[in-house]
């Protein structure tokens, strides 16, 4: 290992305050040229923070950054990318109306004359997405391409200039299997430069995989910094929960007899997008997990089973009754409840209130003109703050403030309110960590145990092992297979997840 | 190496008509009020018979150059995101400002620059007040609108002649060919037209102002100039109203407190009926070029049929209603990819 004497990034005494809470305090955190580190921690634990400290996107109240030993103020993100510090933040932050040309070299585009190089900025792009292995048309607009495609155009946006320091916050949220191989690839080339990357990620897998060097914070506070080599993962979870593991593990449910499933919602022949006449029965009390690559069609059927998409053919069937499902609303009537997976966008709304966002579906249900007291909302997001552990604790918390997993139980709250029958979830536990995960997997398990039908989505294969109790595989816009967790490993859910099309 | 796969086009299409399709997806607008454009002209024709003549489509450019030049400012705005109703106002406020200047023996050559000045001014006031204060633009330049109408009160409240020969020249013409004419307001508003679609595809500042449109925050965090950016665009506006301001005085030959009241709704219709989305982000000074050629063209015809003008007002009325729901549907198509 490259350890220089003086580390490229030192923070020490980081200090950030949100109003009454302090969201970090004064932490210490280096990292060197050449070395790959991550940042561990649960969710709230201050990682998101100090990011963004680093980043110019949050000033410092206390403390200090210095790179290459001289300490530095960065006051807003133009401030560290001139020091040589690139981002990419979790949510993709680009610009979908423009190019994706644009998009990579926005800020210094090539210039002659003073105006810009349109045919240079479209060859440097292109150059630009070759190395990340990417061959899409520069010119196209951004908001044209997939989530994944984004999130490698946010990435060589990053890379494409003389950088000292790079942070992922999660950058493989969105990606698939080969995609993170070949970010891997690039991560360990910038690596070889002395370029000194930061990665976040909750796959502690690739955490392992690619990192040299952990810090673990925990509470906003530094628990320690560790050699990936001399760091057990048992050890790692343990200091970032500040807890035994043992409260990790996902109480494995009782296979439930039941005497002849009962189908609760069935697509019949569905065809839209990509999907290709699906057809797929939901049983009562069962968690039914979607697994599949990105695009083969999982979010699209989970879309049309719940109103959010119209089928172009086919039908939706609810407990043996034909039933057409033209708005979400009329969904939510038959007790069909749907998550999304883009959280930010089309879940949770930032400048509401945890209490505002818990009560929104609820009251949507009931309309307008029965409002509900404003006595009756605390209640209801009192209740679900401590079902579901919200942390902060406090209803009147601007939900856009809290950390990722949270939101996510907000989010479930606001579906939970509406006591669904048949819950979709997409994507649940994308960009939460390890704690919160499984405390959204148990509480699928809870569900399903009292009678509720759980679709439950996700990139994750080994999760959706865990907590499905049937699973249907996508590939190519269909159902490939549906078959019960017990007859599959995760070696051969993979095979079949991942085969060609053509061997069929 | 992984390479991705894009399918999202329909089917049968060949992979460069489909480039272009998803390339050039935000000139569609454009091209359906260029179509709207030609239809009119056409529709007039044949039903008016000498409507497609040199002098129509010549007085065409004169009678709109102000609005040409309005436009341009109103697109810099709109494509960040924002609003400017202070056009009109300000129009009328330089308008009269040189008026008064001009009968008191002030030399054009100075006359002008303080008619644009005051045009940047109003526009910086407006821009630091969205920027700086948070307050909607709508809110802030409906106060510029108002301080620029009360100014324009207290220089005159009546209407004053100029008869500056520098004025007057910019509404001669400057040639005259089997009744093709071209006056230099004309030039200028051309000129300004194609300033500002140069400025917008070929300069950091222009792509930065896009960047603005399609998500401020993101633009910030991608370290571009964004309070720079933003106040400039407003003072784009506010010069491009000085500018029309001395067109219009040339255009009308005296300035009259009351001028262009409700020209600054007529200059959004004419930029969104050009294509360009209110939300910001999308739409090209060409647009707005060609959204001003339809209101033109539609009270020209209006004129000739000798139909009451307020026709004109509701069948633009009635374009900007269909335009609106047509970008609302392309919009919606394109979120829902």
């Amino acid at each position: 290992m490259n350890e220089a004497a003086v580390p490229i990034v030192e923070v020490r005494g980081a200090t950030v305050r949100f109003a009454s809470d302090t969201a970090l305090d004064s932490v210490d955190f280096r990292m060197f040229g050449g070395e790959v580190h991550s940042l561990m921690g649960e969710n709230g634990a201050g990682k998101s923070t100090l990011i963004r400290a680093l980043t110019g996107a949050r000033p410092l109240d206390d403390g200090t950054i210095a790179l290459d030993g001289r300490t530095v103020s960065l006051g807003s993100p133009v401030d560290a990318q001139r020091h040589g510090i690139r981002s990419v933040y979790q949510e993709i932050d680009l610009l979908p109306n423009l190019s994706v040309a644009e998009n990579i070299l926005l800020g210094r585009e090539p210039r002659r004359r003073g105006a810009i190089d349109w045919r240079r900025m479209r060859a440097e792009a292109s150059e630009a997405l070759l190395d990340l292995g990417l061959s899409i048309d520069p010119a196209s607009p951004l908001g044209s391409h997939s989530l994944a495609v984004q999130q490698l155009v946010a990435i060589a946006r990053a890379t494409s200039s003389d950088m000292r320091v790079l942070v992922l916050d999660e950058p493989t949220s969105s990606l698939d299997a080969d995609e993170v191989a070949e970010l891997f690839r690039i991560i360990r080339e910038l690596k070889e430069r002395g370029v000194a990357i930061l990665f976040v990620s909750h796959f502690l897998d690739q955490v392992y995989e690619i990192c040299d060097r952990i810090t673990v914070l925990r509470d906003g506070a530094l628990v320690g910094e560790y050699l990936t080599d001399e760091l057990l993962r048992i050890d790692l979870v343990q200091k970032m929960l500040g807890k035994d593991a043992e409260a990790l593990t996902v109480r494995s449910r009782e296979p439930v007899e039941v005497n002849a499933p009962v189908p609760v919602l069935e697509a019949r022949n569905v065809s839209r997008g990509v999907l290709r006449s699906v057809d797929l029965e939901v049983m009562e009390g069962e968690v039914l997990g979607f697994a599949g690559l990105l695009g083969s069609g999982r979010t699209e059927l989970a879309r049309a089973l719940s109103g959010i998409d119209r089928p172009d053919s086919g039908s939706i069937v609810r407990q043996g009754r034909r039933v057409s499902l033209p708005t979400p609303r009329s969904a939510i009537a038959l007790g069909i409840a749907y998550s999304s997976e883009n959280r930010t966008a089309e879940g949770i709304i930032g400048q509401l209130t945890v209490r505002e966002n818990i009560a929104l579906a609820i009251q949507a249900e009931r309309g307008v003109v029965r409002r509900l007291s404003l006595r009756r909302q605390r209640e209801l997001a009192a209740s679900w703050i401590e079902a579901l552990g919200i942390r902060p604790a406090s209803p009147e918390a601007i939900a856009g403030t809290l950390s990722g997993g949270n939101q996510q139980k907000v989010l479930l709250a606001r579906l939970l309110a509406l006591a669904p029958q048949v819950l979709l979830l997409d994507e649940p536990t994308r960009g939460i960590d390890v704690g919160a995960k499984v405390e959204v997997q148990n509480l699928v398990n809870e569900l399903a145990d009292n009678g509720m039908s759980v679709v439950f989505i996700s990139s994750e294969l080994e999760e959706v092992l865990r907590v499905a109790t049937r699973i249907a595989v996508f590939r190519g816009g269909q159902v490939v297979a549906i078959q019960p967790t017990e007859a599959l490993a995760s070696r051969s859910l993979l095979a079949i997840v991942t085969q060609p099309d053509d061997a069929w | 190496m992984s390479t991705v796969k894009v399918v999202d086009a329909p089917l049968g299409l060949g992979p460069r008509v489909r480039g272009l399709l998803t390339r050039r997806a935000s000139w569609i607008p454009v091209l359906a009020a260029l179509g709207i454009l030609i239809a009119l002209l056409v529709a007039g024709q044949s039903y008016l018979g000498n409507f497609l003549t040199p002098r129509v489509l010549s007085s065409l450019l004169l009678d709109n150059a102000y609005l040409l030049i309005l436009a341009v400012g109103m697109t810099f705005v709109i494509l960040t995101g924002g609003i400017d109703l202070s056009v009109g106002a300000v129009l009328a406020f330089t308008a009269i400002l040189g008026a008064r200047l001009l009968s008191e023996g002030v030399p054009s050559v100075l006359v002008i620059p303080v008619m644009l000045i005051g045009g940047a001014v109003i526009g910086l006031l407006i821009g630091s007040l969205i920027q700086f204060f948070d307050v909607q633009p709508f809110i802030a330049s409906l106060a510029g609108m108002f301080a620029a109408r009360g100014l324009a009160f207290l220089v005159s409240l009546s209407s004053i002649k100029i008869e500056d020969p520098t004025i007057l020249w910019l509404q001669t013409k400057l040639f005259y060919v089997e009744g093709w004419f071209l006056a230099p307001t004309g030039v200028i508003a051309l000129l300004v037209v194609a300033a500002g679609a140069l400025v917008l595809h070929f300069t950091r500042f222009g792509r930065t102002i896009y960047a603005i449109g399609g998500n401020e925050q993101s633009a910030r965090l991608m370290g571009l100039p964004v309070v720079r950016t933003k106040l400039l665009a407003y003072v784009i506006s506010g010069v491009c109203a000085g500018l029309a301001g001395v067109v219009f005085s040339a255009y009308q030959g005296a300035g009259y407190p009351l001028n262009g009241i409700g020209t600054e709704l007529d200059t959004i219709a004419a930029v969104v009926i050009g294509g360009t989305l209110l939300t910001g982000g999308s739409g090209y000074v060409i647009g707005s070029m060609i959204g001003v050629f339809v209101y033109g063209t539609i009270k020209a015809a209006i004129s000739f049929l000798g139909a009451e003008q307020s026709w004109t007002r509701i069948t633009i009325g009635a374009l900007l209603l269909i335009f609106v729901v047509v970008q609302r549907v392309i919009v919606a198509r394109s979120s829902r990819r």
